[in-house]
C-alpha cells in the first residue's frame, strides 16, 4: 500500500523572495569575495627580467616580429612576458582542498540517499 | 500558482507544455553553438598555464574527458528525456539534493559562460572600433546589449532562437576553416610553428595545470540534453547531435591550436582575449580580419544564446519541482518559454559580465562544469545498478561500461588539481558556495518539495529500494 503523500506547506511570496535573494547573494559572494579580499590571482608572480630588450626577454627575432605586428614595443610587452604562474604549493593546502571536495560529495550523496528513499517509498509504496 | 509547478502550466483551464519542435540539427547547434566560442577565446589561457605543447596535450586529454561525458550522457539522456537534462537524471537516479546541486552546476556554468561571451564581444567591438579610429567606443554598452537582446530572443521562443543559432554557428565554424586554409600551415610562409612553439616552460606540472583551461575547448557540449523535452525524437536526436558535435569540436580545437601557436609568442597567446581574431590580424589580410571578427562575434552570440536557453531551463525545472520558489516554474502562455527564469537570470549575467575579469569568470564556469562531470561518473554507475540493461528501454547503450566512468573520474581528479594550481582560492570559494547551498536546501528548502512528484519516469522500482 502506497504511503500517504507528503503535503508540503505553501510558501508565502515574502518567503519566495527571501529564498531567491539569499541564493543570489550566495552566488555573487562566491565569485566576488575572493576578488574583494584580493585573494584571486594569488597564483601569479612576475619574473625579474635582466633588461627590457627583446633579447633580454628571451624573444627571438621571429617572436619580436610578431609582437611588433601586434602593436607591442619592448616596454609594453615586458609586463606580459614577465607574468608567470607560481605553482609552488603546500601539501597541507592540497590535502585541505581535496578533503573539502570529498566532504562535499560525501555530504550530498548521503543526504540525497535519505531523500531518495522518501521519494521511492511515496512513489512505489513501502517494499 | 501551484499548477505552474507541475509538468505543465495551466492557462484558462488548458495545460501548456514546452513545444517539441527540434531536430538533430538543432541539437548539434545547441551543443556546438555553446561551445564553439571556446575556440575563439579562453582555450588559450591553457597556453599561459603550461605553454603551447601543454595546451595541445590538454586539448586531447580534455577531448577524451568529453568523449566519456558524451557517451555517458547520451545513454542516460536518451532514457531520461526531460527538460533540465542532467538535473532530471539526478532527480531520478540519485535524489533531490544531488538534483538541486546539478541544477545549480548547470545554471552557474552557463550563466558565467554567457557573461564570458558578452565580455569577449564587448572587448572585440571596442578593439575594432579603436583600430578604425573610434577610440571613444566603450565595451560596457555592448556587453549589456548582448545579454539583454539575446534574453529577449529566448523569451520570444525556442525555435526561433535555436534556428538563429544553427545559422550563426555554421558561419563561425566556417570562419575557422577559411582561416586555416588561407594560412596553409602545412606550407609555412606566415606560419612559424617551428620557431614560435617553444617547449614546456613549467615542465610536466604545467601540462597538468593547463588541463584547467583545456576543458574550455568543449565545455557545455553536455548542454544538448537540456532541450530533451523540446526534441521531436530524443532517443535518436540527442545521441546523434551530441556525438557529431564532439567530432566537430575536436576538429575545430586542433585547427585552432595549430593556427594560433604558429603565429603568436606563447606569452602573448596565453593572455590574449580574442586569439583567433589576433591570428587574422597577423596575416595582414583585411578580408580575413573581417571574417574572423564576424566569426568571433557570431560564436559569442551563439554561445550566449545557447547558455540562456540552457540556464533558464535548468532554473525553470528547479522552480517547477519547488527546489526554488515555484514562481520560476511558469511557461509563457503565448511563447511557451520559461520566461520568468529567463528574465531572472539576466541581472545575474550582467553582474558577472560587468564586474569580474574574464579568466575568473571562465574559471567559475569551468569549476561548475567539472563538478557536473564528477557527478556523471557516479550517476552512470548508479543508473546501471538500479536499472540494469534490459530492465528499461534505453535509446542508446554506451559501450565498455564502466571504463568511461572510471576514466572520467580520474580525469576530473586531475583537473581539480589543475585548477588548484594557480586558482586554489577560487576553487575553495566555489566549494564553500555549494556546501552552504546544499545545507540550505536539505535543512530548509526540501520541506516545500512534493516527494512522490520527483519520480515521473514510467520505470519499475529501482533495484535495492
Amino acid at each position: 500500500m502506497a504511503k500517504q503523500p507528503y503535503q508540503p506547506p505553501e510558501q508565502s511570496m515574502a518567503g519566495q523572495v527571501t529564498d531567491s535573494l539569499l541564493l543570489l547573494a550566495l552566488v555573487i559572494g562566491a565569485l566576488f569575495l575572493p576578488l574583494w579580499l584580493g585573494l584571486a590571482g594569488g597564483g601569479k608572480t612576475t619574473l625579474e627580467l635582466p633588461e627590457q630588450t627583446w633579447a633580454g626577454m628571451a624573444q627571438t627575432p621571429a617572436m619580436q616580429a610578431q609582437w611588433e605586428q601586434l602593436g607591442y614595443t619592448e616596454e609594453t610587452a615586458a609586463e606580459l612576458i614577465a607574468s608567470r604562474f607560481d605553482y609552488s604549493f603546500s601539501w597541507g593546502a592540497l590535502a585541505l582542498t581535496a578533503l573539502v571536495i570529498i566532504a562535499y560529495f560525501g555530504f550530498v550523496f548521503r543526504f540525497s540517499e535519505q531523500e531518495y528513499r522518501e521519494v521511492i517509498d511515496e512513489k512505489f509504496g513501502k517494499p | 500558482m501551484s499548477d505552474q509547478t507541475t509538468a505543465y502550466t495551466a492557462v484558462h483551464g488548458e495545460k501548456i507544455s514546452l513545444l517539441r519542435v527540434l531536430g538533430p540539427g538543432h541539437v548539434w547547434a545547441l551543443g556546438v553553438g555553446i561551445v564553439l566560442v571556446g575556440e575563439f577565446m579562453g582555450w588559450n589561457f591553457a597556453v599561459g598555464k603550461g605553454g603551447a605543447q601543454a595546451a595541445l596535450i590538454a586539448c586531447w586529454v580534455a577531448g577524451l574527458l568529453y568523449t566519456c561525458v558524451a557517451m555517458i550522457d547520451s545513454e542516460v539522456t536518451s532514457t531520461v528525456a526531460a527538460a533540465g537534462g542532467q538535473y532530471a537524471q539526478a532527480k531520478h537516479i540519485v535524489g533531490p539534493l544531488m538534483a538541486f546541486n546539478v541544477g545549480l552546476f548547470l545554471v552557474m556554468a552557463y550563466t558565467m559562460l554567457e557573461a564570458g561571451n558578452a565580455i569577449t564581444a564587448g572587448f572585440l567591438i571596442q578593439t575594432v572600433a579603436g583600430m578604425a579610429g573610434f577610440e571613444a567606443v566603450h565595451d560596457k554598452p555592448f556587453i549589456v546589449l548582448t545579454i539583454v537582446a539575446l534574453a529577449w530572443l529566448n523569451y520570444r521562443g525556442v525555435f526561433a532562437s535555436l534556428t538563429f543559432n544553427l545559422v550563426i554557428t555554421a558561419i563561425a565554424f566556417l570562419s575557422i576553416i577559411v582561416l586555416f586554409l588561407a594560412l596553409q600551415p602545412w606550407a609555412p610562409t606566415l606560419h612559424r610553428l617551428d620557431t614560435l612553439a617553444t617547449g614546456l616552460p613549467y615542465g610536466w606540472l604545467g601540462v597538468i595545470a593547463s588541463l584547467h583551461f583545456g576543458l574550455w575547448y568543449y565545455l557545455g557540449i553536455e548542454g544538448t540534453c537540456q532541450a530533451a523535452e523540446e526534441v521531436r525524437s530524443p532517443a535518436r536526436s540527442l545521441p546523434l547531435g551530441t556525438m557529431t558535435g564532439m567530432i566537430t569540436l575536436l576538429i575545430a580545437a586542433t585547427l585552432t591550436w595549430w593556427i594560433c601557436v604558429g603565429l603568436m609568442p606563447w606569452e602573448y597567446l596565453g593572455q590574449a582575449i580574442t586569439p583567433l581574431f589576433d591570428a587574422a590580424r597577423l596575416t595582414g589580410s583585411v578580408a580575413l580580419m573581417v571574417l574572423l571578427f564576424i566569426g568571433t562575434i557570431f560564436s559569442t552570440l551563439a554561445s550566449a544564446n545557447g547558455c540562456i536557453n540552457d540556464a533558464s531551463r535548468a532554473w525553470f525545472s528547479m522552480g517547477r519541482d519547488r527546489y526554488l520558489p515555484v514562481w520560476f516554474g511558469a511557461v509563457h502562455p503565448t511563447y511557451r518559454t520559461p520566461f520568468r527564469a529567463i528574465v531572472f537570470l539576466v541581472p545575474v549575467a550582467l553582474v558577472f559580465a560587468l564586474g569580474a575579469p574574464l579568466d575568473q569568470v571562465i574559471t567559475f564556469s569551468i569549476l561548475s562544469g567539472l563538478l557536473g562531470y564528477t557527478f556523471m561518473s557516479f550517476n552512470i554507475v548508479m543508473f546501471r545498478k538500479r536499472w540494469p540493461v534490459g530492465r528499461i528501454k534505453r535509446g542508446y547503450v554506451h559501450p565498455l561500461h564502466p571504463l568511461p566512468a572510471i576514466v572520467l573520474l580520474v580525469l576530473c581528479a586531475a583537473t581539480y588539481f589543475a585548477v588548484f594550481l594557480g586558482y586554489g582560492t577560487q576553487l575553495l570559494a566555489m566549494m564553500s558556495f555549494y556546501i552552504i547551498a546544499s545545507a540550505w536546501f536539505h535543512f530548509h528548502r526540501y520541506r516545500y518539495v512534493r516527494r512522490g512528484d520527483q519520480f515521473t519516469m514510467p520505470w519499475p522500482r529501482p533495484q535495492g529500494y
